[in-house]
């Protein structure tokens, strides 16, 4: 599973992000003072409450309106109807919502939103003048497609890691993905494709 | 002048037959394509369901308040009242509908539910088990024996009778026990809908492979008429066959669309799609078989169990043993309940399981007997006079079984079981498995328009489930007319074009050829005679070929595809076909065979197999659109490895839990398991003039028992059930040692 990624913290972490939100705080037993206090004191921010943020997605900076425990692949589907990025799983398992961040490989359903404020997003939406889609459709890596989008993403990323990867590096390395309908053989294809192409 | 539908042979074909690029494969590929889950519509409300955590139940009360408290929270929905009881883990109780998923999920954790547990029972595998907890039921059976009763004895004992002598007078005999786990459908898009309510009438973007056929699963508890509603469906992620009906919390989202006058979207949440979306039966099995001295099957007789989950049922007896049909058998099944989500129709319902707990018995002889498990596979087909197979004719599986030897290699790779050459503690081994399927066309309705401008368009009630249903209509239309198949329009998705069947048992691509062809060469018969006035020529003399209308011997004479068009006036020329299922025709029949070997790795220090290679030979009649055909073949292997190494429910005995509902646990094949692939049609002439025959289900059969035997091979031991997990190799090798 090398290229399934694990969000890195980002200033403030998801649980205090989540104590913060005002409903659910409602019914924890201690004070939301009390906590804000506990969380500012390791450093972290903590927000509560309807917040409006700017994300910066396939080159564009858009406002959101979102509540603090959204999270990005809620922001990028609901907010700005980039459905690319799928809800398939709700750990990163099926890497179906992967997106790049600055570059990296995420997965936007194990992220907030708020945690991408200042990073560079792309989603497949933004790669569709890239080699990669062009090689699926190429090589017929698709059935259903409803794991194409994230495939796509994560092929691209593995991809400017190791442009010129090895077939062999190809089967390693792209295990972040599942498909159900298994287009694996045809995705293998169309990643050889693209490395060969040179894009 | 009545048309003759056909298609043109394989040196005239001018589009059929060509590898070509899907239609939809770059929206698909961009994120372009929208499912019924992309669906946003404007001020929508966000759906999440509460399943039952117990697997077996009695709800003592609900008390929705505190859900309906919860900021966010628009509407709160029961689906069921005190006193219901509930048989499955997962089952929905409540609908919480609000302004967003973290609004709605944080008013499912607040309905407060106080449940009186009861006893549970999962033990699918241990008939005994079953049978102690009451869970039981006859499957039915069949006693098929060459000898006949004397007259007035009992035939159950004379069956019993006969099977013990003819096992007592094999020259070989396997004793087996073999068996295959329970898998789910597991969708990448769970199931769910996006509706909208207005005016009385229903829009409902619905993930469904059954556009045309769902409306009154909506109308009759909304009551209004099932033309109010519309059915949706452009792309859809994933069926497997689990999602032909509207089901019933589609229904319930658009009960609360009507009474909040707002758009609802409810999917399905991961655990729920594995827990009650569809699961396949559990089969396991006990096998008595007989040969003589050749290896020819003399005698079998089994019983066989399984699951189907809350309602009963198990593997159908008339299925087994599978394909091969020996002159003597008996069979008997037994259905067991459990307390698991209701089996839904998977990929070629019954098959994949038959094949996979009755061919390993076959292979087993092979394995008893010291024998090449090909020649003892080949030598019990029988012969197209007298087969001892069942679906295609034994010239085809022997033919097929050939050509997939040549593809893997099988003579040179040959080794008897658990023989062969140790790398460490790595060895290999073959396997394969052989298939038969129906595969008839479906009912297909379309409506072909040619405009004047010489543009074509279609319209078809059907839907494509990543077969590739937009691309093999296009191939049709643009064989028929002459045109590149980039330039047809195709539409399909929606209730309100043509009604088309349902895409299950391997029905749409035969269907939807069939309406297009034979729409397609009515519409071509019109503009041909308005063509033949034009050059004075007789029209049966015209063909389309290359964007042109022309003399079939003389393409001089010609014009235009669009000048030809251009002689229609003013109005559109529109054709309609209405192909009903099982209507006797040129362009398709039914009935396929398949071959399919495997080559593995089995390491017995940590009881991992791999996979090295994988040939599948199938015949599908005549391959329309073998690119999208490869694929569909790629994809069965791949559920067939995740079925047969990895995928499995996993029930906690005690609560019946399904503790691996989710996506991290239930185990899939990933892109690094796969191995190489050879996929090869076989599709000589004979085999190409019986039509178009479904693809769907044949390949997704044979896996598990081609892979269990490469795997029986290896380490000359029979490892069971399927999925053949590290463990359970350990186990079976541990087992043999003692």
């Amino acid at each position: 599973m090398a290229n399934r990624t694990m969000n890195p913290p980002a200033g403030f972490s998801r649980r205090d992000l989540l104590r913060g939100s005002g409903a659910v705080a409602a019914a924890a037993a201690v004070s939301q003072e009390a906590r804000t206090a506990l969380a500012q004191e390791k450093g972290a921010k903590v927000a509560s409450g309807q917040q409006t943020i700017t994300l910066n997605v396939n080159g564009k900076d858009s406002q959101v309106k979102l509540e603090p425990r959204t999270t990005l692949l809620e922001a990028l589907r609901y907010q700005l109807d980039l459905t690319g990025a799928k809800p398939v799983c709700t750990d990163g398992s099926s890497g179906a919502a992967t997106v790049l961040v600055d570059g990296k490989p995420m997965q936007a359903n194990t992220m907030l939103a708020m945690q991408a404020q200042g990073k560079k997003i792309t989603t497949v939406e933004g790669l569709k003048d890239d080699a990669v889609p062009k090689a699926f459709v190429d090589c017929d890596a698709q059935q259903c497609g409803f794991c194409t989008p994230g495939f796509v993403v994560g092929v691209r990323a593995f991809l400017n890691g190791k442009p010129k990867a090895s077939e062999e590096e190809i089967r390693k390395g792209l295990n972040g993905n599942l498909c159900r309908c298994g287009t694996y053989a045809n995705v293998i294809k169309a990643a050889i494709q693209v490395v060969k192409g040179g894009a | 002048m009545a048309v003759e539908y056909s298609w043109p042979t394989k040196d005239k074909a001018q589009a059929i037959g060509k590898r070509v690029k899907r239609v939809d494969g770059m929206a698909k590929a961009t994120g372009a394509a929208k499912y019924t889950y992309d669906v946003n519509l404007k001020n929508q409300l966000v759906a999440k369901g509460l399943g039952c955590p117990h697997a077996a139940c009695t709800i003592k009360s609900i008390d929705l308040e505190p859900a309906k408290k919860v900021a966010g929270v628009v509407e709160v929905h029961p689906l069921k009242k005190a006193g219901d009881k509930i048989e499955f883990q997962g089952d929905l109780i409540v609908v919480v509908a609000a302004e967003n998923e973290g609004a709605a999920a944080e008013g499912v954790k607040a309905v407060k539910i106080e449940f009186e547990q009861q006893e549970v029972f999962v033990k699918d595998s241990d008939l005994e088990a079953a049978k102690a907890a009451k869970r039981t039921s006859a499957g039915g059976g069949k006693a098929q024996l060459e000898k006949e009763p004397d007259a007035g004895e009992n035939e159950d004992a004379f069956a019993k009778k006969e099977i013990e002598r003819l096992l007592k007078e094999s020259a070989h005999s396997v004793e087996g026990e073999y068996g295959i786990d329970a898998i789910t459908h597991c969708c990448l898009e769970p199931h769910g809908s996006t509706v909208e309510w207005k005016d009385g009438k229903l829009t409902a973007y619905l993930s469904t492979q059954n556009v045309s056929q769902t409306a009154p699963g909506f109308a009759t508890p909304l009551k209004i008429a099932a033309s109010d509603v519309e059915v949706k469906c452009d792309y859809v992620g994933g069926g497997f066959g689990s999602k032909f009906a509207a089901d019933y919390w589609a229904v319930a989202a658009a009960e609360i669309s009507k009474k909040t006058g707002r758009p609802v979207k409810f999917m399905l949440d991961r655990d729920q799609e594995l827990k009650i979306a569809g699961a396949r039966p559990s089969g396991y099995i006990k096998v008595r078989l007989g040969a003589d001295k050749d290896g020819m099957i003399t005698v079998w007789d089994s019983e066989h169990w399984g699951t189907g989950g809350a309602t009963g049922g198990a593997v159908a007896q008339t299925v087994v043993p599978y394909v091969y049909a020996p002159k003597n058998y008996r069979r008997n099944a037994v259905n067991i309940k459990t307390n698991n989500g209701a089996s839904r129709a998977w990929r070629a319902p019954n098959h994949p399981q038959a094949c996979a707990i009755t061919q390993v018995a076959l292979d087993d002889l092979a394995m008893k007997m010291g024998a090449n498990s090909l020649d003892i596979f080949m030598k019990n087909l029988g012969t197209d006079d007298k087969p001892l197979v069942a679906g295609a004719k034994p010239s085809v599986y022997k033919a097929e079984m050939q050509r997939a030897a040549e593809l893997i290699g099988w003579k040179d790779k040959w080794h008897s079981h658990g023989k062969g050459q140790a790398k460490g503690s790595v060895v290999d081994g073959l396997g394969m498995a052989i298939h038969t399927w129906g595969g008839g066309a479906g009912q297909s309705a379309c409506k072909v328009r040619v405009h004047p401008n010489g543009d074509v368009e279609t319209m078809c009630g059907t839907q494509d489930l990543g077969t590739g249903t937009r691309t093999v209509i296009a191939l049709v239309l643009a064989e028929t007319f002459g045109l590149p198949y980039e330039s047809i329009r195709v539409n399909i998705g929606t209730s309100k074009y043509p009604a088309s069947g349902a895409s299950g048992g391997s029905t749409t691509v035969g269907g939807i050829c069939e309406s297009h062809r034979r729409a397609g060469q009515d519409a071509f018969a019109k503009i041909a005679e308005l063509v033949a006035k034009k050059l004075e020529v007789d029209a049966s003399k015209l063909e389309a070929a290359n964007g042109r209308i022309q003399v079939s011997d003389n393409s001089s004479k010609s014009v235009s595809w669009k000048e030809a068009c251009s002689l229609l006036g003013m109005t559109p020329l529109e054709t309609d076909a209405n192909y009903a299922r099982g209507t006797k025709s040129n362009l398709s029949s039914s009935q396929v065979g398949g071959v399919q070997m495997a080559h593995v790795e089995v390491d017995k220090e940590t009881g991992v197999v791999r996979m090295k290679k994988y040939v599948a030979v199938q015949d599908i009649g005549l391959v329309i659109s073998p690119q999208q055909a490869e694929s569909q073949i790629n994809g069965a292997i791949i559920m067939g490895i995740a079925y047969a190494l990895f995928e499995q429910r996993i029930n906690d005995p005690a609560t019946g839990a399904f503790v691996n509902a989710d996506l991290a646990n239930y185990k899939l094949c990933r892109l690094g398991d796969i191995g190489e692939f050879v996929v090869d049609f076989y599709e000589p002439e004979s085999e190409r003039k019986r039509g178009v025959i479904g693809l769907g289900e044949p390949p997704v059969i044979a896996p598990g028992a081609a892979i269990s035997n490469a795997v029986a091979n290896a380490i000359g031991v029979r490892v069971h059930p399927l999925p053949l997990t590290p463990q359970r190799v350990l186990a079976a090798l541990k087992k043999a040692k003692a």
